[in-house]
C-alpha cells in the first residue's frame, strides 16, 4: 500500500517537475510557444493537451497486451489521432470562441511527442491506473507551463491577466480579468515569438535554480526526494 | 496445416495479425470519431451560423432588414477584394423586397503578417454601414487596433463614402488620405482602407448585378 501511494507520488513529481515535458523532455515546443501569449490561450490548450495525454495513457495501457513491437507506433498514432479529433470537435462545440484562436494548434496537438512519448516510455508498460495518472500528470505539468509563460508574457505585452477569459467561460457580460497597466504601455517583444523563447528559457532557468539550490541543502526538504529522484530521465 | 510452419508461413501469419489489430484500432478510432461528430455537429453547425450572423449584426441591425440576410448571399468575382481566387461571398439585405445593403466578406492581402478578412457592409446609397475585422492576423501589439475589442478605429468608417471624404482622400493621413494611422503601424490601417475603398469601388460599378436573383456571377 506504501509502496502504491509512493508510486503515484513520483509519478505526480515526475509529471510536475522533475520530467517536465515542458521544462525537462523539452517536448511539444511548438504549440507551447505559439499559443502561450495570454493565460487564457495556454490554458485552453493546455487542458485539451492533457485532456489528449489522459486518454492516449488509458487507452494504450489497456491494449498494451495485444500490442506487438511491430505495430505499435501506427497503433499509438491511430489512438492519439482519434482522440485529438474528438477533443477537437468537442471544443468546436462547446467553446467555439477558444477554438477559433486556437484554430490550428488543436489538430497540432496529435504531433505533440509529449503524447506519443509517454505511450511508448511509460503507458505501454503500466498498468491502467498508474498510466492514466502519468497522463494526468505530465499534461498538468505540461499546462502549468503554458499557464505561466501565458501569463508572464500576458502580463508583460498587454497589462492583463486573464483578459479573454470568457471565451472558456463563455460571454456573460462580466470581463473577469485583471488590469495592470494600459495595453499602449505594454512590452511589445513578449508578445511576440521572441518573448515566447526568451520566456520559456527564464522559466527552464529559475526551475534549474531551484533544483541546483536543492541540491547544495543536503538535509530538510529532501526527505522525499531520492525516490522522486529514482526515476529514469524519460525519452529523448 | 502444418503442425511446424516454415519461417515464411510464419512471418505471413504475424504481420496479417498486425494488420487485422491495426484494422480493429481503426475501426475503434473512427467509431469514437463518428460518435463525437454525431453528438457535436449540429452544435457545430449552430455555433458556425451564430458566428457568423454575431459578425453581420454588427454591421446591420437585425431591425434594418427583413430577409434571411446569412442565406441571400451572391458569390462574385471581384480579385480586388478577393482572398487566392478572386470569389467573395455578399450577403444581401432586403427589406419588403427591396435592396437596403450588402456585405462583402472581404479580405485584405496585403496585411502586415498576411491576409486580413474583414465584413464591410454598403448602404444601397454607396455609404459605409460598417467595417469589423473577422480574421486578423496582425502582430499582437502593432496591428491589431483594427480590431473593435482593442479600438474603435474601424467605427470611423461608418457613414463615409466615395464622396465623403473623396476617392482620392482613401487612404491613410501618412499616405495624405483622411484616416488614421496608429502608433508604430501604418502597414496594417493601409490594408483596411484600401480593401474597404475597393469595396466601395466595387459596389458603386456592380450595383444592380450584386442584388440580381441567383448566387453567383454565372447564373
Amino acid at each position: 500500500m506504501t509502496e502504491a501511494r509512493l508510486n503515484f507520488r513520483t509519478i505526480a513529481g515526475q509529471g510536475l517537475w522533475h520530467n517536465n515535458p515542458g521544462l525537462v523532455q523539452l517536448l511539444g515546443l511548438c504549440p507551447l510557444l505559439a499559443v502561450t501569449n495570454s493565460v487564457t490561450n495556454g490554458l485552453g490548450l493546455g487542458l485539451a493537451t492533457m485532456l489528449v495525454l489522459a486518454g492516449s495513457n488509458l487507452s494504450v495501457s489497456v491494449v498494451r497486451r495485444w500490442l506487438r513491437p511491430e505495430i505499435r507506433i501506427p497503433a499509438f498514432v491511430l489512438i492519439i489521432a482519434s482522440l485529438v479529433t474528438a477533443v477537437e470537435l468537442l471544443m468546436n462545440a462547446f467553446f467555439h470562441d477558444l477554438f477559433r484562436v486556437l484554430g490550428i494548434f488543436i489538430p497540432l496537438i496529435v504531433t505533440n511527442c509529449a503524447i506519443i512519448g509517454r505511450a511508448e516510455a511509460f503507458a505501454s508498460r503500466q498498468p491502467v491506473m498508474p498510466a492514466l495518472w502519468d497522463g494526468l500528470m505530465m499534461g498538468l505539468g505540461f499546462l502549468l507551463v503554458l499557464v505561466t509563460l501565458g501569463g508572464l508574457r500576458e502580463i508583460l505585452a498587454q497589462g492583463s491577466l486573464l483578459a479573454d477569459a470568457h471565451m472558456m467561460l463563455g460571454d456573460t457580460g462580466a470581463r473577469p480579468g485583471i488590469r495592470f497597466f494600459d495595453q499602449d504601455r505594454g512590452f511589445l517583444l513578449a508578445a511576440l515569438p521572441p518573448g515566447a523563447f526568451i520566456g520559456l528559457g527564464l522559466i527552464i532557468a529559475a526551475k534549474n535554480y531551484i533544483d541546483a539550490r536543492r541540491a547544495r541543502r543536503p538535509m530538510g526538504a529532501q526527505a522525499v526526494d531520492p525516490a522522486l529522484r529514482a526515476g529514469s530521465p524519460g525519452p529523448a | 496445416m502444418n503442425p511446424e510452419p516454415s519461417p515464411g508461413q510464419a512471418a505471413v501469419r504475424s504481420s496479417l495479425r498486425g494488420a487485422l489489430l491495426l484494422g480493429i484500432f481503426a475501426l475503434i478510432g473512427a467509431g469514437l470519431v463518428a460518435v463525437t461528430w454525431q453528438l457535436t455537429h449540429e452544435r457545430i453547425a449552430n455555433n458556425q451560423q451564430m458566428y457568423l450572423l454575431r459578425n453581420l449584426h454588427e454591421i446591420l441591425a437585425v431591425t434594418e432588414y427583413d430577409n434571411t440576410l446569412h442565406e441571400d448571399t451572391r458569390l462574385v468575382h471581384a480579385p480586388a477584394l478577393g482572398g487566392v481566387d478572386g470569389m467573395v461571398t455578399v450577403y444581401r439585405a432586403r427589406q419588403g423586397g427591396m435592396p437596403i445593403a450588402v456585405i462583402f466578406e472581404a479580405t485584405a492581402q496585403d496585411g502586415y503578417a498576411g491576409a486580413i478578412k474583414l465584413l464591410v457592409g454598403v448602404y444601397t446609397n454607396g455609404e459605409i454601414a460598417g467595417v469589423r475585422v473577422v480574421a486578423p492576423s496582425e502582430t499582437p501589439g502593432l496591428g491589431d487596433d483594427i480590431e473593435l475589442s482593442r479600438s474603435d478605429w474601424v467605427l470611423a468608417f461608418q457613414g463615409k463614402s466615395l464622396q465623403s471624404p473623396p476617392a482620392g482622400q482613401w487612404a491613410v493621413k501618412r499616405d495624405g488620405g483622411a484616416f488614421d494611422q496608429f502608433t508604430g503601424a501604418t502597414i496594417t490601417p493601409r490594408a483596411v482602407v484600401k480593401a474597404v475603398r475597393n469595396a466601395l469601388l466595387y459596389f458603386r460599378d456592380h450595383r444592380d448585378q450584386l442584388f440580381a436573383q441567383g448566387s453567383s456571377d454565372r447564373d
